[in-house]
């Protein structure tokens, strides 16, 4: 039974874990909604006082905006669709019998272990170089003109990179999930006569459901965020500006710290949207 | 039970699983053998696979030209320092949660979560602008205290998990035997909890490892840590595909051999514990 001298050295073992975070959450956070309400130019002129609300609406009716937020969408709704539906297939694959079955989920699993700017870098340049690049060879052994990817199918060049980055990720937990499936299950609807696919629609889709959505909300927290693999590939150009991108460019390259800012409140809100959803499934799984 | 499973099928299944694994594994692959060719080969069309002269020159010219080892070692600091760092601080925050619930547990477990979601780039000026006033500005200390951060709550997470898995009982009768609170932590908790630390600390390395918003944003030429070292390489000059893979593949060769001995930690760790 815990007592009370128990309780106040646990209050004190929890208490740097808990001020650390508090402060590292409160503090820039204040600090962004502060500078979210000013004309605040670092290099042209400093703060030059209070705005209102005038950053949030430029940040919204600025041209470079619904073009960012349809990026984004592409992106992560590609990616997830991607990961997901290869995520599933590449688990149930991997749960068969099999030999080298161990060898089989390194190689699989080994992506997600690649630094973000390495894979990048490797796609762009060894992959994806219009003249030197393995597609383009690819390409032209076909008889087909090689694509620039990168300016040609920007869009698409960026989700194959991150869906490659990711796709380990989705069928690790997949296949955690599939794995705790009861196998007796699936032999008494075999035996019933029940064909591979209603088996795959009965059983384990519905099963893996509550991984599916982890997944789905795990990613979108991360995907929503990414940014070094368009830092060191497009730079942005090409309509690959995402809502993450283009608030970095905001408060980093042109150091229009307000109008950066009331971005980076838009994008904590939407991120903390994704997170509700989450938090209650993690929650839950506190209370079992 | 074990479905059973005739030969044919088996022998279906692995030829299928390792054409798809090697394929998803190829660009690694790929890096790998180039980092070996010359320049000219590496480009040479149609690209060779196997059959050119190995060389070692790219890794001597990667060390050479741009010291190399600089970029590891700052690594290995910052990934190292913030997994260190934010053991020490979770540990205790963990082990009460876990041994001393209270009402408020599950509040504060998920409350520290939820910082975890907080989107970098929304807190990149305060960041940037509280390092310049800091002199933290391209600085091992600065990355270090980041990047503990913003793995603090995962670390909590996953120790949460591995102790509370501890039975409990025991802990009580090392209490009733007489054994204090220091006691109690050093000589009873600590042997039970090292698998679980030591999963945590490789999976938090990893992360640490890779992180990539922090590290380009923060860091200049001081304490540059790899993944901005090759980073570098996105404006080139000349002839480098030898070069970048040689690069690359000193970089991501240290963790996928952690990452290896990861893979069932990973999904804990990044699950939360909803998938174990």
């Amino acid at each position: 039974m815990a007592t009370q001298h128990s309780r106040s050295a646990a209050r004190l073992m929890m208490a740097p874990a808990v001020i650390l975070l508090l402060g590292w959450m409160l503090v820039p956070l204040t600090m962004t909604l502060y500078f979210s309400f000013k004309k605040y130019l670092p290099l042209r002129g400093g703060d030059l006082g209070w705005v209102g609300f005038e950053n949030y609406v430029r940040f919204v009716s600025s041209s470079a905006f619904w073009p960012a937020v349809q990026a984004t969408l592409v992106i992560v709704g590609g990616v997830l669709l991607i990961t997901v539906v290869l995520g599933i297939l590449l688990a149930m694959l991997l749960d068969q019998p099999m030999w080298g079955q161990g060898v089989v989920r390194i190689l699989v699993i080994a992506p997600f272990f690649v630094m973000p700017t390495v894979s990048a870098l490797v796609w762009k340049n060894m992959f994806m170089d219009p003249v030197n690049g393995l597609l383009a060879h690819l390409w032209r052994f076909f008889g087909a003109e090689p694509i620039s990817w990168l300016s040609e199918a920007s869009m698409t060049s960026i989700i194959m990179i991150v869906s490659w980055q990711w796709l380990p990720f989705a069928t690790l937990i997949l296949l955690t999930a599939i794995q705790s499936l009861d196998s007796e299950q699936l032999e008494a609807a075999e035996m019933d006569g029940a064909s591979p696919l209603n088996r795959f629609w009965h059983i384990i889709l519905p099963h893996l459901s509550r991984a599916i959505t982890i997944v789905i909300l795990i990613q979108t927290i991360f995907l929503l965020s990414i940014f070094a693999e368009i830092f060191v590939t497009t730079g942005g150009a090409f309509g690959t500006r995402t809502l993450t991108y283009l608030i970095f460019q905001r408060v980093l390259e042109s150091q229009n710290v307000g109008l950066g800012s009331a971005g980076g409140v838009y994008a904590i809100i939407l991120a903390n949207i994704v997170a509700i959803f989450l938090m209650r499934i993690v929650g839950k799984n506190l209370d079992a | 039970m074990a479905r059973a499973v005739t030969a044919n099928r088996k022998m279906i299944n692995t030829a299928i699983a390792w054409a798809v694994g090697l394929l998803i594994f190829f660009p690694i692959l790929w890096t790998i053998l180039t980092s070996f060719k010359t320049e000219a080969q590496a480009i040479a069309s149609p690209p060779i696979f196997l059959g050119f002269d190995w060389t070692l020159e790219n890794y001597s010219i990667v060390q050479e030209r741009s010291d190399y080892m600089r970029f590891l070692w700052n690594s290995v600091i910052i990934a190292g320092g913030s997994t260190l760092l934010g053991i020490i601080i979770a540990v205790p925050a963990a082990w009460s949660m876990a041994f001393v619930p209270s009402k408020r547990t599950k509040d504060i477990l998920l409350w520290m979560l939820s910082t975890k979601m907080l989107p970098a780039v929304g807190v990149l000026y305060p960041i940037y602008l509280l390092f310049i006033n800091l002199g933290l500005l391209d600085s091992r200390f600065g990355l270090v205290m980041v990047i503990m951060l913003i793995n603090l709550p995962i670390i909590v997470w996953m120790l949460y998990t591995y102790f509370r898995e501890i039975p409990g009982e025991i802990l009580e009768a090392a209490r009733m035997d007489g054994a204090t609170l220091k006691e109690e932590i050093l000589y009873v908790l600590t042997p039970m909890a090292v698998p679980g630390i030591a999963s945590t600390v490789l999976l938090n390395f990893i992360l640490a490892w890779n992180e990539a918003f922090w590290t380009l944003n923060l860091t200049a030429v001081d304490a540059a840590p790899l993944t901005a070292f090759i980073a570098s390489y996105s404006s080139p000059e000349g002839l480098f595909f030898a070069k970048l893979s040689a690069a690359s593949t000193m970089a991501i060769a240290p963790i996928l051999i952690l990452g290896w001995f990861s893979q069932k930690q990973l999904v804990r760790g990044l699950t939360f514990g909803a998938v174990k």
